[in-house]
């Protein structure tokens, strides 16, 4: 029983940063129809930036009573920011300028991006995991047999806060309104005076936001950083996106919530080992006999 | 009088075929302007590239004495042209009050922008019945209201319309036209591309004539119902 409800709590944990990355690739590709394969480097990008200015205030001797909340506070912020930008770079440089190109093109593109981002933050990081400052205190609750970490609550919490948040944006604002009118018809959308290329470019700078927040998350919940992160938490919150319904804002979430769980009851039962094969396969499977996701449209709607 | 749009030698190409070789559009301020042809003509080629939608490889476009040949579609719409394109384009995924509100996406104050939807949902009754519904779960004669009247929470000067009877009833068809009748009794300048001539006739001051990307005729309304080449051509059997 008390393994069983720790492995759920892990299992929502890592749902949690899977379903923030998902969203960015979901995004993206509702609003596109592109898999941005960067994106999972968004997030160790994320990470790094988070990791770098906790150390730098650590060494300044500022983190503790009200200066730890500000210190990580900032260094959310500032892993936000900075992945808002790079993504939203990386959408005008490489992708603007392929927008009618034919749909490889731009694929092929994000690969590049990919590799190119791995191997930047490998110049800035280098090559080993870096331990992720540990800062934020965690002492262990218990709630009957479920027993968490204050780590835990704060990683999931945010993210759910993230995740609200995000939700009435898209479905309440004018800007969420103008996001969905460009991804289900680009053309009615720029008649009705709607900027296309200014939506998209926000619609990256929101993924490139949500990845920050998972940057964040993933290093005080991992522990530490590395330059490949991106490239395994990626693949599973890609198919987290997939097993929802890619382009499906809420399938998203529950895909990534799907896997976490279903990477962390698999390691308990058939071994750590074992757990990319059991993502996978869902990938595989999904693909085959429900390519539209568990709360996709049966097809998407095109005109 | 001054023309509410002008275009001038307009030229559209897809690859290297020539869609449009040069044409001379005028629409004065008030009028009802039709625009007929065979299937393939141009017509459509000529409503997206006004509206921004295709580039122009020659020729200018002005609206209101602003030339606008380099604007994108966007801020063509903000100039206050609204084009009903062929085939509605509602967005399906939203509901009846998203899509009128994305109509006055322009529109900052919301209180303003309510008082536009109702004041369209007071002409197109049936889109109030149906307000929270999906758009995609119209019938198609409410989805051709919902695009018209998308268009309408604009206030655009100049409405472009893109056979809006297409594939309706004729009771429908009726209602719309006199839809656009009030509209443009309320000052709506409006340029109509019909396949059914002779409703579009009926309702406009003027008509083109397109033929294979070029203006064939250009002439009153009256003058065209009543020569026997149009008649022949576009308004025979029906
Ligand atoms: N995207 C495109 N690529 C290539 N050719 C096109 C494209 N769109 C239209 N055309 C061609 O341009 C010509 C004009 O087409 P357009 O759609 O403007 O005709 P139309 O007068 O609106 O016809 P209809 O009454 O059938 O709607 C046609 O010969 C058509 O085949
Ligand atoms: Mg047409």
């Amino acid at each position: 029983m008390h393994e069983f409800l720790a492995q759920l709590a892990n299992g929502v944990e890592l749902g949690a940063i899977y379903a923030l990355i998902a969203l960015g690739y979901t995004l993206v590709y509702g609003i596109l129809e592109l898999i941005n394969f960067a994106h999972g480097d968004v997030y160790t990008f994320g990470s790094f930036t988070a990791l770098v200015v906790l150390v730098a205030l650590r060494a300044a001797h500022v983190l503790h009573g009200v200066g730890l909340i500000l210190g990580i506070v900032a260094a959310l912020l500032v892993a936000i920011l900075a992945c808002a930008l790079l993504n939203a770079g990386i959408e005008r440089l490489a992708y603007r300028r392929l927008r009618k190109a034919p749909r490889l093109a731009p694929l092929i593109t994000a690969i590049g991006v990919s590799f190119m981002l791995e191997n930047l933050i490998e110049l800035w990081q280098g090559s080993a995991p870096v331990p992720f400052p540990n800062v934020i205190p965690n002492p262990e609750l218990r709630f009957g047999a479920l027993q968490v970490g204050v780590q835990q609550i704060v990683v999931v919490a945010l993210a759910i806060v993230t995740m609200i948040a995000l939700h009435y944006f898209v479905q309440r604002s004018r800007l969420g309104k103008a996001m969905r009118a460009v991804a289900q018809d680009r053309d009615a959308a720029s008649l009705v005076g709607i900027n296309v290329d200014r939506t998209i470019a926000i619609t990256f700078l929101i993924a490139g936001a949500l990845a920050g927040v998972a940057g964040f998350v993933g290093g005080v919940s991992f522990g530490s950083a590395w330059f490949l992160n991106g490239f395994g938490a990626g693949l599973r919150a890609f198919t987290a996106a997939v097993l929802g319904g890619i382009g499906n804002i809420a399938g998203a979430m529950l895909g990534g919530f799907l896997i976490g769980l279903l990477e962390s009851f698999s390691t308990w039962f058939i071994g750590g080992q074992w757990s990319n094969v059991a993502v996978f396969s869902v990938l595989i499977l999904v693909l085959v006999f429900r390519p539209s996701g568990l709360l996709g449209e049966s097809l998407p709607e095109k005109v | 009088m001054n023309a509410l749009l002008d275009v001038r030698g307009l030229e559209v190409r897809y690859g290297g075929i020539v869609a449009l070789r040069g044409i001379d559009f005028r629409v004065d301020e008030g009028e009802i302007v039709a625009l007929l042809g065979a299937n393939g003509a141009g017509k459509t080629t000529t409503l997206r590239a006004i509206s921004g939608l295709l580039p122009i490889r020659a020729g200018d476009l002005t609206f209101a004495g602003t030339n606008f040949r380099k604007h994108g579609a966007d801020a063509i719409a903000r100039l206050g042209i609204a084009h009903v394109p062929e085939g509605r384009r509602v967005f399906t995924r939203m509901t009846v009050r998203e899509n009128l509100e994305l109509g006055g996406y322009a529109v900052a104050a919301r209180r303003e922008l309510d008082v536009r939807i109702d004041e369209v949902l007071s002409i197109f009754p049936r889109l109030h019945e149906r307000i929270a519904q999906r758009a995609g779960t119209l019938s198609g004669g409410e989805q051709q209201m919902l695009a018209i009247g998308r268009a309408l929470v604009a206030q655009p000067r100049l409405l472009v319309l893109d056979e809006p009877s297409l594939g309706l009833a004729p009771l429908i068809v009726a209602q719309i036209f006199e839809v656009l009748r009030d509209i443009h009794r309320r000052g709506t300048t409006i340029v109509l591309v019909e396949q059914n001539a002779h409703a579009a006739l009926a309702l406009a001051d003027r008509g083109y004539v397109l033929r294979n990307g070029e203006i064939a005729r250009n002439d009153t309304a009256a003058n065209l119902a009543r020569d026997p080449a149009v008649v022949a051509a576009y308004l025979g059997g029906e």
